[in-house]
């Protein structure tokens, strides 16, 4: 399944109004790794995330997604093989319905009208959003709306998603389904997010940006306990890790 | 300053409907030759910006009274003239149906008011002459006051040309015209106020923006067919559609009879007596009524209703409305509301109940 | 700031009402739509003096608001609100026409209440009939009908757009206005210059989100062409409708129904 593969390699980025958001990262995940990114605002977790599905293209460096370069000619390949859920769903629904919506991608694929409607369907079972099937998206609950932007992208069948800050904006019962929802996927899964007790729970590796470089990138345990490297990257130990017995029973043996 | 369905004819409503279905599909058609498609999702949130921005007011000073954006300026210098009448076209669109801001006829009345004149008018020969393609802060200022205020004036002129030709309106039109051009020069100047300001903030936190759309490709004389042929076919089709509702009093000869003063009540009285005269005819293949010889109709109902009908002697001069005539109607009338209240309240209960 | 929220709850609950299942919204978004337009064209034809005439119509928007379960009460009152240019421009009829037309009995009523009555009337029929057809079908369904219609794609598809943003932008431009209130005190700060950077302020942030949606959708493989997957049907109740609706409009503007019934009563009682 050499398509699960995300491969980057000396990518830089620098916005047309000089500010260097990348400089110079470089890292690769592999089939159903389930990989955060984390950092402080403005650390370029966000720029990172829209190079991987092309949004924007680098400049110097490479990125590789399954056994093909992104570029031009690859664009549409890549954006089939990954899936991006954008951080405010408001700008990832955009149809007039759920149902346009989740149909939106499958359609541009060209699929013939039967398969969309059965992806649609799927899509929208897999996230347990399929009765909200034809209401309007500006009618849904926060979590509501997370979910069908999930499904938005599960329609096009991606091997790896890709997802900013899944659970910024979601109340605790919401936010624990939502981790519950993405435990299921077998997916390759990059998420960017400060919420560090999801990437506890979720990400079995993590990679902290700051300032357009990587400065560390491990299994999460070992990260998330380096107080030092969170603190001098604007981020602070998760709550869950700080004096507890059973963790530090547990980090006894991992650090 | 929406046109109101209720004080249009269907000649000019016909006619103005027409001109703007022109534009828009000529506006659709120049945007994908010209623009990249991609804009399309951008025009409409663009369209959801203004009408947002139209619900926050501000107080104008020493008035106390508060103003709003109207934005079709905006548009165009965001957007350029194609792209922003389409925008333009849907605000209103959006506006006749949930605020019922005019109407659905006068939707096309009021798309070419408050779209076409500022946006392939004003902007095009007046906002970009003024600013140019290397814009200042003075420019955008200078370009966006007098273009906003000469569009709105434009439209203005407009309204007061489409209520005059649809003849339900008494106003003169000198009147009509000293009446709205004052307000809507107010109107104007803060518009060209508000439209200077914000697009110089956004010019200055991003020029490219603002520079971007001029540079599309809307040059100006490229409008030159485009309104040839719109003058071409507003004679046509106006010439068409008021001979097929000549039914209807000719709204100029009217209006200039009710600027000279005298004549207010024969004028409309010729026009609507031509048009009774030419229902009854229509009505002719059913002899049977009444309806279609006044003067037998009012000696039956004089006997019996003459105390009541004691007034109409100058029936003659427009019989439908008769004394007897009259009566007849309201009785009629009360009837007719009578049914449909109790037909209406019938079928709610009826569905109300299949439905428990 | 009531009014913004005014009208965004306005929005949504013309919405609500078009959600329900009623015989009325069950039909063909464009057979709505051409009968509305039908209807409006009958009703502003009639001569400017005719009030009589006029009143048959009114049993369009009863039937259809019993039969679409929409409010009478609501709509009455967005008509009300939307009255005063119609208003404004009518009642210098009035002033201006004062010769008399009608008599009843000893009162003489000039030419130009009558016409002023009949102005109102039109209103109040031309903008319920609109009122009905957007909570009777809801505005995507009616930007379907126009795309079937022949209405050019990129303009009924930026409507969609418009329309999908209008609930959040105007969201945020409660929040800016929210924001600016709270601060300002004995109307400090709702001045011009507040106002102009407020809405540049907006516009930015519209801009930008207009920028991440078109990212998303890039995501998604957009090419510029919007795919609507939804075929509309015609059935036999929509052509029904039409084709009753209109006959039932011809008839009522070639004959005075209410004259007709009033004469036959008269005739009777004599």
């Amino acid at each position: 399944m050499s398509h699960h593969l995300v491969e980057i390699n000396h990518l830089q980025y620098t916005y047309p109004d000089g500010t260097s958001a990348l400089r110079g990262v470089s890292f690769r995940i592999t089939h159903g790794e389930a990989v955060a990114i984390i950092g402080a605002n403005g650390a370029g977790k966000s720029t990172l995330l829209l190079q991987l599905n092309g949004c924007l293209l680098p400049q110097a460096g490479t990125v590789r997604i399954g056994d093909l370069p992104l570029n031009k000619e690859t664009l549409s390949y890549v954006r089939r093989t990954v899936g991006m859920v954008f951080q405010d769903p408001d700008d990832q629904l955009f149809m007039p319905l759920v149902h346009d919506d989740v149909a939106f991608g499958p359609l541009n694929l060209g699929l013939p009208p039967e398969e969309v409607e059965e992806r649609v369907v799927s899509a929208l079972a897999t996230v347990g959003a399929l009765h909200l099937k034809d209401r309007p998206p500006y009618r849904l609950s926060g979590g509501e709306k997370r979910a069908v932007a999930i499904a938005s992208v599960l329609s096009m069948s991606p091997s790896i998603l890709v997802m900013d800050e899944p659970t910024s904006s979601l109340d605790p019962q919401t936010r624990r389904q939502l981790i519950q929802l993405l435990k299921t996927f077998n997916h390759t899964l990059i998420i960017a997010t400060h919420d560090l007790d999801l990437v506890l729970d979720l990400c079995s590796r993590t990679i902290v940006m700051k300032e357009g470089l990587i400065v560390a990138d491990g299994p999460t345990l070992e990260i998330l306990q380096d107080e030092e490297l969170l603190h001098s990257s604007g981020l602070e130990k998760p709550l869950r890790l700080q004096g507890c017995p059973v963790c530090q029973a547990r980090s006894g043996p991992a650090g | 300053m929406h046109m109101a369905d209720a004080l249009i004819s269907p000649a000019v409503g016909g006619a103005m409907w027409a001109a703007t279905a022109g534009l828009t599909i000529y506006s659709a058609k120049k945007l994908k030759e010209n623009v990249d498609e991609h804009i399309v999702p951008l025009m409409g949130v663009l369209g959801a910006f203004i009408f947002a921005a139209q619900m926050i007011n501000f107080t104008i000073p020493a008035t106390g009274s508060s103003g709003h954006l109207g934005g079709g300026m905006i548009l165009a210098i965001l957007l350029g003239p194609y792209a922003a009448f389409l925008v333009m076209a849907s605000v209103l669109t959006i506006q006749a149906l949930f605020f019922a801001d005019g109407g659905l006829l006068a939707l096309g009345c009021n798309i070419f008011n408050l779209g076409f004149f500022p946006c392939f008018i004003a902007y095009s020969f007046i906002y970009k002459k003024i600013v140019g393609e290397q814009p200042t802060r003075g420019r955008i200022l200078l370009g966006a006051m007098v273009a906003a205020i000469l569009g709105l004036q434009m439209g203005a002129l407009g309204v007061v040309l489409e209520t005059l030709f649809s003849g339900n309106s008494e106003l003169p039109f000198s009147t009509f015209l000293l009446l709205m051009l004052p307000i809507h020069l107010g109107i104007g100047i803060i518009e060209g106020l508000v439209t200077a300001a914000v697009v110089t903030f956004v010019w200055k936190a991003h020029p490219e923006i603002v520079t971007l759309a001029p540079s599309s490709p809307a040059k100006a004389h490229s409008h030159k067919p485009l309104l040839i042929g719109l003058a071409l076919f507003a004679v046509v089709a106006g010439g068409m559609l008021s001979w097929f509702a000549s039914t209807h009093p000719d709204g100029l000869e009217w209006s200039i009879k009710g600027v000279s003063g005298k004549e207010e009540l024969d004028a409309p009285q010729e026009g609507v007596h031509g048009a009774m005269a030419w229902i009854q005819e229509k009505l002719a293949f059913l002899p049977d009524y009444d309806f279609k010889k006044p003067e037998e109709a009012k000696e039956g109902m004089a006997g019996k209703e003459g105390e009541k009908a004691s007034k109409g002697k100058e029936e003659e001069s427009w019989p439908a409305v008769s004394a007897g005539k009259s009566l007849a109607g309201i009785l009629g009338a009360a009837l007719t509301l009578l049914m449909a209240g109790a037909i209406g309240f019938g079928l709610r209960r009826y569905y109300s109940h299949s439905k428990g | 700031m009531g009014h913004i929220e005014s009208s965004l709850l306005n929005i949504g609950y013309l919405e609500t009402l078009s959600y329900q299942q009623t015989p009325l919204h069950r039909l063909d978004p464009r057979v709505k739509l051409l009968t509305t337009l039908v209807f409006i064209v009958a009703v502003v034809s009639f001569g400017k003096y005719e009030i009589t005439g006029l009143l048959p119509f009114i049993f369009y928007p009863v039937v259809l608001m019993a039969v679409g379960n929409l409010p009478p009460g609501y709509l009455a009152k967005k008509i009300l609100l939307a009255a005063p240019f119609a208003f404004f421009i009518g009642i210098f009829n009035p002033l201006l026409d004062r010769a008399v037309l009608v008599h009843l009995g000893p009162i003489g009523i000039s030419g130009g209440w009558v016409s002023f009555v009949s102005i109102m009337i039109r209103f109040t029929l031309t903008v319920s009939a609109a009122l009905i057809l957007i909570a009777g079908t809801g505005l995507n369904a009616v930007c379907l009908a126009l795309e079937k219609m022949g209405a050019p794609r990129s303009f009924v598809t930026q409507l969609l757009f418009l329309y999908r943003y209008i609930f959040v932008l105007t969201d945020e431009a409660l929040r800016l206005a929210r924001a600016r209130a709270l601060r300002s005190f004995q109307g400090r700060g709702m001045g011009f210059k507040v106002f102009s950077s407020m809405i540049g302020q907006l516009l930015l942030r519209t801009l930008d989100r207009a920028r991440r949606i078109h990212l998303a959708m890039l995501s998604r493989g957009f090419d510029g062409k919007i795919h609507l997957l939804r075929p509309l049907h015609l059935h036999g109740r929509d052509v029904a409708f039409f084709l009753g609706w209109s006959g039932l409009f011809v008839l009522m503007r070639w004959f005075n129904i209410p004259h007709l019934l009033g004469n036959t009563i008269t005739e009777l009682f004599r």
